[in-house]
């Protein structure tokens, strides 16, 4: 299968702080990829790297199968980022910022387009308030249908559950989904492993600058020793208990 | 998806770009009120405080005070420009931009044309109040239109100083507080009282400075007088200003993106 992305030996250091020592990874066109790491592993610098908006000291990355350093304009016609801050403009409405991406994308009928995505994300009723009206769970989800004008191939996700409600979290990761059933390829970012369990078709764990362990759930299961098997009542998670509680999934 | 050329569709992202930073004008007046209500407080305060004490040499003082108030008035509202350009550096939504195919230039194009129409807006704004306040001009189009020329090249330059400043600032203060020295300038200049009266060293300082040879330009070009040499230092002062402001901006603006 063709890879959506190829990093190879990237390195990037902010002044004496040697943030990526080496990273070597691919992604398959297609899959949801989740780069799996804690606070100041790197993941954020990897996501701006290879969107074009830091450049590496060291190493080489394609993207759609372009260089990311000689031809970052070949790269950015694949690519749509959705950032750890929600990439919305506050003053605009809902609806404005889906038209001004979609001029931006020069498509013919941007109101439309607009129409269809506020549709989809179950954003209708709020297409005409300000966003910054809008909660967090609303503010992302509008962040990602920009994300989707002009049907990038390649889309970045930059930890797009930290902050959201479970709710919120769960309608996020049916719109991955989505995302990745229609063939575009999603390359996520988390520090929650039960979202890359949830998404991920493969799975790559980034450790002070390097990937440790990649690979698919249970490839990397395998690298453990063999499960025993053991009789433990089982307890229902407070994010269990809390959705039959609140007994909303599908409506927003 | 089709290729396109980012540089076939400069202009487009432009418009793009323009309309978005209007829209925030226009949801918060309150910043052109603010731009604009200084000025008018400064012309007021002359004209009917300080107006009888000041021998201008004219009898029409909002005549004579018009110019250098119409400066003031631009460069407050240059502060605007440099707060919006930092505030858009600092969100998510300047990351959004540049991981687009679009003119990487196009979002600071938009706030310097934004800054040109907002500028406009609040310069009429004062003209209005300085008619109703007794300002005559009998100006033809012509030397009308040569203000108009002379005042959005002035904005622009200024324009530019604000972006290095918007974009180089690492608070949102310190974004809007190289302003203040410019809206002072005027008072160091022949925009409220002649240099004459002035002691040696000032005086020196208010005639070779820019605002004087752009107060006086105006000045005359509203009074029908000949402007001779000081529209074109007037207009040498702004276009340098400009340049090296757009080239330091510029500057600073790769060095963000």
């Amino acid at each position: 299968m063709k890879k959506a992305i190829e990093v190879r030996e990237l390195r990037k250091s902010f002044k004496d702080t040697e943030v990526l020592k080496g990273t070597n990874f691919e992604v398959k066109q297609g899959e949801i990829f989740a780069l799996l790491g804690s606070n100041g592993a790197g993941k954020t610098t990897i996501v701006k790297i290879l969107t074009t908006l830091l450049k590496q000291d060291g190493g080489t990355a394609t993207v759609n199968g372009f260089d990311i350093l000689s031809q970052p304009d070949k790269v950015r016609q694949a690519i749509s980022l959705t950032g750890q801050f929600a990439a919305v403009d506050e003053i605009l409405t809902g609806r404005e910022n889906l038209i001004m991406i979609a001029k931006l994308r020069y498509l013919k009928n941007p109101r439309e387009v607009a129409d269809d995505l506020l549709e989809r994300f179950g954003l209708t009723d709020a297409a005409d308030r300000k966003m910054s009206t809008y909660s967090g769970g609303m503010r992302r989800r509008l962040d990602i249908a920009m994300s989707l004008i002009g049907r990038p191939q390649i889309i970045f996700l930059d930890e797009p559950t930290t902050g959201l409600d479970p709710e919120a979290r769960i309608e996020v990761w049916k719109i991955v989904k989505e995302l990745a059933d229609s063939g575009t390829t999603v390359f996520l970012t988390t520090q929650y492993l039960e979202e890359a369990e949830q998404l991920a078709d493969r799975i790559a764990i980034l450790h002070e600058g390097r990937i440790i362990a990649s690979g698919t759930l249970p490839e990397l299961k395998k690298m453990f020793p063999t499960a025993k098997v053991e009789y433990v009542e089982k307890q229902p998670s407070l994010e269990e208990i809390f959705l039959t509680i609140v007994g909303k999934k599908e409506e927003n | 998806m089709e290729t396109t050329t980012t540089k076939s569709h400069f202009f487009t992202d432009i418009r793009v770009m323009l309309g978005r930073s209007m829209r925030h004008i226009f949801r918060s007046m309150d910043t052109i009120i603010t731009v604009t209500i200084t000025p008018i407080a400064m012309m007021l305060l002359f004209v009917y405080v300080f107006g009888g004490a000041i021998q201008s040499g004219t009898d029409n003082y909002v005549n004579y005070l018009l110019p250098g108030i119409l400066l003031m008035a631009i460069a407050s509202g240059i502060s605007y420009t440099a707060f919006r350009l930092f505030t858009d550096v600092q969100r998510g939504i300047f990351e959004r931009f540049h991981t687009m195919p679009i003119s990487r230039s196009a979002l600071l194009w938009g706030h310097v044309l934004t800054s040109l129409v907002s500028n406009a807006i609040s310069v009429v704004v004062i003209i209005l109040v300085a008619l109703i306040m007794g300002f005559r001009s009998s100006a033809g189009v012509l030397p009308w239109l040569a203000v108009a020329g002379i005042l959005a090249l002035f904005t622009l330059a200024l324009t530019w100083v604000a972006a290095i400043a918007g974009l180089s600032a690492k608070t949102v203060d310190g974004a809007s507080a190289f302003s203040y020295p410019l809206i002072f300038l005027p008072f160091i200049s022949s925009a409220f009282v002649p240099t004459d009266s002035m002691p040696k060293v000032v005086r020196v300082f208010a005639e070779n400075q820019p605002v004087t040879s752009i107060v006086e330009t105006i000045r005359a070009l509203l009074s029908n007088q000949p402007a001779g040499n000081d529209i074109w230092v007037a207009l040498a002062w702004c276009v340098g200003i400009m340049l090296v402001a757009y080239l330091f901006a510029m500057k600073a603006y790769k060095r963000r993106a």
